[in-house]
């Protein structure tokens, strides 16, 4: 890779107790990077997004962000530091309304192009209902308000788990047709997909976790189905 | 007439009873933990106040602004030093620790300010009346201690549904580890939690103070007052906190009334007769 790398994580192991969830995976990002990482349930895809994030410590190895070690940093550090995480079933404070969910997410104070209006402008459905409970919108509209609760944070990485899970198909076309916008302001996307069509649109290089490590990586338009499946499914 | 001043009496005691709940409430809302030693730090405010009074020749109500700022500071730092380490998935831990802190908290005013029973001294306050009508008075501190009690709720609502550090709360009680994710240091969170249900306590334990003789054993009668002023308006609604303190002073003064033994008995039966019918309060929480 020819620019430094934005994030990098050096062969780093998690365990949730006894149970190893990563082995040795090593990934790197560049600046205005979109990197997909595929692979079964149980691949160990969150883990490492919840280790990136701050939420998991890993056990061996390290996490260099913009140079820096964050490995070992508590989560509401590493989101100052300019990493933010859309969690896995989207996870809005139900008690919370949107636009309150939307708030918190900016309480961090990073200065940046991200804004209330620049989100309601992203996601205009999100400015109607601003003032409902977050409970009270569509799957959709929910994981619109995680994605802007993130941004509201000025991440210059933003983590995306599972965004298409439980949501209909024109709903997710939906939600990715809105990715150039949010990378148009320079930042960097890590997305967890088990749809792997769509990641391999919405990505410029693949990473293929099974069981814990990296069975394949690649430029997205180069891998072939028969190498994804294979490292997809182990077989 | 006599009874609706026994009634008047009951709604203007009830304020104190829902500034005892307020800060249980509160507690308990954001962090899960049940605060075993709150009614004996009502009472150590109350001692506070009772050095600064002494000490600073001010009467208590000034004292006020010496001990709420004190209790904050207290809170912040109990909760940044001892609690946060209790905390976790069990419910164990804190009820423990902190039922030792208030035999600690009670060993300690008896080492330090004796058994002897204690009185804040506010001056004409205490003794003023007005006549509303014929046969029906209001006194002037019960009237003051009434009012301070709904600004203390109002104000605490205000807190919770329109500042950061409210959304920061609700935030935190919703999901500790998404509130992390959003850059909310819980441990913090939890800290300003526990200051303001402290300063909410040092209020408490000055009007209890002039009000009534305290000595340092009276505290865990109060957190049994605060208890069931929380379970009697519904947990998460501070107005209905409100109304759980007036139910149980009303309580209490009618029982006082027919027969002065039956004072405590009343508001434990109207408890137990609430929470037998409506056991999650009369206003459980309506939003958020």
């Amino acid at each position: 890779m020819p620019e430094t790398p934005l994030l990098e994580i050096k062969a780093i192991d998690a365990f949730y107790g006894d149970f190893q969830a990563l082995f040795g995976v090593s990934l790197s990002i560049a600046p205005r990077q979109v990197v997909a990482v595929i692979g079964a349930n149980g691949a160990g895809k969150s883990t490492l997004l919840k280790s990136i994030a701050g939420l998991m410590q890993p056990h061996r190895g390290e996490i260099l962000f913009e140079g820096n070690l964050t490995a070992g940093a508590p989560a509401f550090d590493v989101l100052r530091r300019g990493i933010a995480l859309v969690p896995e079933g989207r996870r809005l404070f139900p008690s919370l309304t949107v636009e309150e969910n939307l708030l918190i997410g900016g309480q961090s104070g990073r200065p940046g192009p991200w804004t209330l209006a620049r989100v309601y402008e992203l996601f205009p459905v999100l400015a109607e209902r601003r003032n409902l409970p977050a409970p009270a919108l569509s799957g959709g509209q929910q994981q619109m308000a995680a994605i802007g609760r993130a941004l509201m944070a000025n991440p210059s990485l933003l983590l995306c788990d599972e965004i298409s899970l439980g949501l209909a198909p024109i709903v997710v076309r939906d939600i990715y047709a809105r990715l150039p916008q949010i990378m148009a302001e320079g930042l960097s996307l890590i997305i967890v997909e088990q749809d792997i069509a769509q990641a391999l649109r919405a990505s410029s290089h693949v990473y293929c976790l099974q069981e814990g490590r990296i069975a394949l990586q690649g430029s997205a338009n180069q891998l072939s189905r028969e190498s994804i499946s294979a490292a997809y499914f182990g077989v | 007439m006599q009874w609706l001043n026994v009634i008047l009496q009951g709604v203007l005691i009830g304020g104190l009873y829902a500034m005892f709940a307020a800060g249980l409430s509160l507690i308990f809302g954001v962090m899960r933990l049940v605060n075993i030693a709150h009614g004996d730090l009502i009472v150590l405010a109350a001692y506070i106040s009772l050095m600064v009074t002494q000490s600073v020749g001010i009467d208590p109500i000034n004292s006020l602004l010496i001990v709420v700022p004190a209790m904050a500071l207290l809170g912040y730092a109990l909760q940044r030093g001892l609690l946060n380490l209790t905390l976790g998935d069990d419910l164990l831990p804190p009820l423990l620790v902190t039922f030792g802190l208030s035999i600690i908290i009670q060993n300690g005013l008896l080492e330090f300010f004796t058994a002897d029973s204690r009185r804040l001294q506010a001056g004409l306050i205490e003794v003023e009346t007005f006549q509303l009508a014929q046969g029906l008075f209001i006194g002037a501190l019960p009237l003051i201690q009434f009012a301070v009690a709904i600004l203390v709720i109002a104000g605490l609502q205000v807190l919770f549904y329109r500042t950061a550090l409210g959304r920061a709360f609700r935030a935190t009680s919703d999901d500790q580890s998404v509130a992390q994710l959003m850059g909310l240091d819980t441990r913090h969170v939890f800290a300003m939690a526990m200051a303001l249900s402290l300063a909410v306590i040092a209020i408490a334990g000055v009007f209890l103070a002039i009000r009534t003789n305290f000595d340092p054993a009276i505290g865990p009668a109060r957190l049994i007052f605060g208890f069931e002023a929380v379970i009697i308006g519904g947990l998460g609604n501070m107005w209905g906190t409100l109304a759980g303190g007036v139910i149980l002073g009303v309580s209490q003064a009618i029982g006082a009334q027919i027969d002065p033994g039956w004072q405590l008995l009343a508001g434990h039966i109207v408890f137990l007769a609430i929470l037998a019918v409506r056991p999650q309060g009369l206003f459980p929480r309506i939003s958020g």
